[in-house]
């Protein structure tokens, strides 16, 4: 009884947690005085270009992160998001907020129609069928009428939320960054439920995960329709961001920065998936004075990285917090013998005893 | 019925070898049953067949009386038939505690509502979990490392870890691939005492196992398997004389 207490008790500090709400709480007051910093408008575009990559990472990270399902088609999410978006705004004259819904819609039913009869396939096989994905949707929209053709589609609405319309960088600069913490929020919900120690679970060992009870077909699409939604409401805010929208925004090279992004950060980390977003998209601008030689210098210092961090800048750490239960149990349970208690896990009686 | 698990003549062939013929196996309720047998002998395809990994060629699995033969692996994990591997398999990168609540996936029955708000509810399921997951490793004795990597443990720990994680899904049937295989005398010891207080608990074991003595001290029922047949079954001290058996493990006495 006063053993509970005290199990309680040690609960309730709470440490670590106010800890990381600070450290939170900081990068987000860092981040939105960036705007207040600078007026240039060059490096207010990269920098929100920098935050839809953040946006875009996060949702692969539950596909490849978490659930270590290679996904390299993962643009063609962001396309359906953008060409819904763009489409439905230019010619139905929907508002952007409105359009974001159906752009979900599509993206899910793209993702249940791939994933199906994919997703058992595993991680090298997957790897293929989703560039092949990512190719068709690309080659779609080059080749259809209703997306623009190669041109693509322009003159894109500016987003408006109520009255205020979002017309420049700064605007934009804020919107997503409000979507890459909404985004940053929810990946991690997600990672500390069932859902994501079953994704962990898959990505480590799939027999294993069976044995668990886990339907580890239908897991691995849930995570690939949860980087679907992610994915298409990024593209659906990105529209209007840009005004105009074209095939070449989403092909192979654009999936393959958002894996980029994910691997340079550090797979399921969602700080890392962040940061590595922000060095992608940042270091090749930085590296403009190289000129011509700027791609290469940035290969040079991504091959550096993976030699020196294999695991990403900021590699996802063991799921911990219990540290105050575990001090408790083991007082609770302090100079008895390590081996078992009948009393102690009278829980673990089987229901079944018929 | 008595049987809570059991096999009617169950075969098993990979093209033209035949891993188990006609394998009829009672598993009574309340038993800790051991299944022994020379290497090869097809204990563990046995156990794949029970637990949905291998479909059987022919024959019958049934648990409770309802036939579950051909269910896939998460469903009959689902119905309280859990298993450990022989040649153990943790998630690595994920703490022992996590390992532990992966087991108790189908208890945590939270929504993607609940999830993403986590409310009152949700934080409850969970921290209810965590305390299940925590008494399971006391159970085995490892709340020490509930925070470490489940990779980073020595074998030993990752045995009882993986015995925490099946016991958290409060198990009707429990099944063992060698669980004393490679450990030191001490572990043995400990696994001994810990397999011994799960079947007290009154959830039925069965265990494939390589150390005659654990088996003779701790099992109630014995069935031995050679070339994928049943050669002998009954209580261990009968089997232990049974001449079959020994001529399976020794050899056939020379003239």
């Amino acid at each position: 009884m006063s053993n509970e207490e005290v199990g309680r008790r040690a609960t309730r500090a709470r440490g670590p947690r106010v800890a990381r709400g600070v450290g939170v709480l900081a990068a987000t007051v860092a981040a939105a005085l960036v705007p207040q910093l600078t007026h240039n408008q060059y490096y207010l575009g990269v920098a929100f270009q920098a935050e839809m990559l953040m946006c875009l990472a996060l949702g692969l990270n539950i596909v490849v992160g978490y659930a270590g399902m290679l996904d390299l088609g993962f643009a063609a999410f962001f396309a359906i998001g953008a060409y819904t978006t763009g489409i439905l705004s230019t010619k139905e004259h929907w508002s952007i907020v409105a359009s974001i819904a159906p752009g979900v819609a599509v993206a899910v039913v793209c993702a249940l129609i791939i994933g199906f009869p994919t997703l058992r396939l595993r991680s090298d096989y997957l790897a293929v069928v989703t560039l092949g994905f990512g190719e068709i949707i690309q080659t779609i929209a080059i080749n259809l009428n209703q997306t623009g053709g190669p041109t693509g589609i322009y003159a894109i609405p500016a987003l408006t939320i109520g009255s205020v319309v979002v017309a420049s960088n700064t605007g934009y600069y804020y919107v997503f960054l409000v979507l890459v913490i909404v985004f940053a929020l929810f990946s991690t919900r997600l990672r500390h439920s069932r859902l994501g120690r079953a994704w962990l679970c898959i990505r480590e060992d799939e027999d294993a995960a069976k044995a668990m009870g886990i339907n580890t077909s239908h897991y691995k699409l849930y995570a690939y329709m949860f980087g679907a939604v992610l994915g298409s409401i990024t593209g659906s805010v990105y529209a209007p961001a840009l005004t105009a929208i074209s095939p070449a925004s989403f092909g192979f090279s654009e999936s393959l920065l958002i894996v980029m992004a994910v691997a340079i950060g550090g797979l399921g980390s969602i700080w890392g998936v962040m940061f590595g977003a922000a060095v992608v998209e940042i270091f090749p601008e930085v590296f403009r004075q190289f000129a011509q030689a700027r791609l290469l210098v940035f290969g040079v210092l991504l091959v550096v990285l993976m030699v020196v961090r294999p695991r990403g800048l900021f590699p996802e750490r063991a799921f911990q917090g219990v540290g105050a239960r575990i001090r408790a149990t083991l007082a609770r349970v302090k100079g008895q013998p390590t081996v078992p208690r009948l009393d102690a896990v009278a829980s673990l009686q089987p229901t079944d005893e018929s | 019925m008595t049987a809570v698990l059991e096999t009617q003549n169950l075969s098993l062939q990979f093209g033209g070898v035949n891993a188990l013929s006609d394998l009829s196996v009672p598993i009574e309720r309340g038993a800790l049953h051991a299944i022994i047998g020379p290497n090869g002998a097809g204990k563990t395809s046995f156990f794949n067949c029970l637990t949905g990994y291998y479909r059987p060629t022919s024959g019958v699995v049934r648990f409770e009386g309802t036939e579950i033969t051909g269910l896939n692996a998460a469903k009959v994990a689902a119905l309280g038939i859990r298993r450990t591997f022989q040649n153990i398999r943790v998630f690595p990168k994920m703490s022992v505690l996590e390992n532990v609540l992966a087991g108790g996936h189908l208890r945590a029955t939270s929504n993607l509502f609940a999830i993403t708000f986590a409310g009152p509810r949700f934080r409850h399921t969970e921290r209810q979990l965590r305390d299940e997951a925590l008494a399971s490793l006391e159970f085995v004795g490892l709340v020490e490392q509930a925070n470490n990597l489940a990779g980073d443990l020595p074998y030993g720990m990752r045995k009882r870890m993986e015995l925490a994680r099946v016991l958290i899904a409060q198990p009707v049937v429990v099944l063992l691939d060698e669980p004393a295989a490679g450990v030191s005398s001490v572990e043995r010891a400990e696994l001994s005492s810990v397999i011994r207080r799960v079947h007290e608990l009154g959830t039925c074991v069965v265990m494939i196992e390589h150390d005659v003595d654990l088996v003779m001290e701790i099992a109630s029922e014995v069935t031995v398997l050679d070339n994928g047949r049943v050669i002998a079954s009954g209580r261990p001290q009968d089997v232990r004389t049974n001449p079959d058996v020994i001529r399976a493990y020794m050899g056939r006495q020379r003239q």
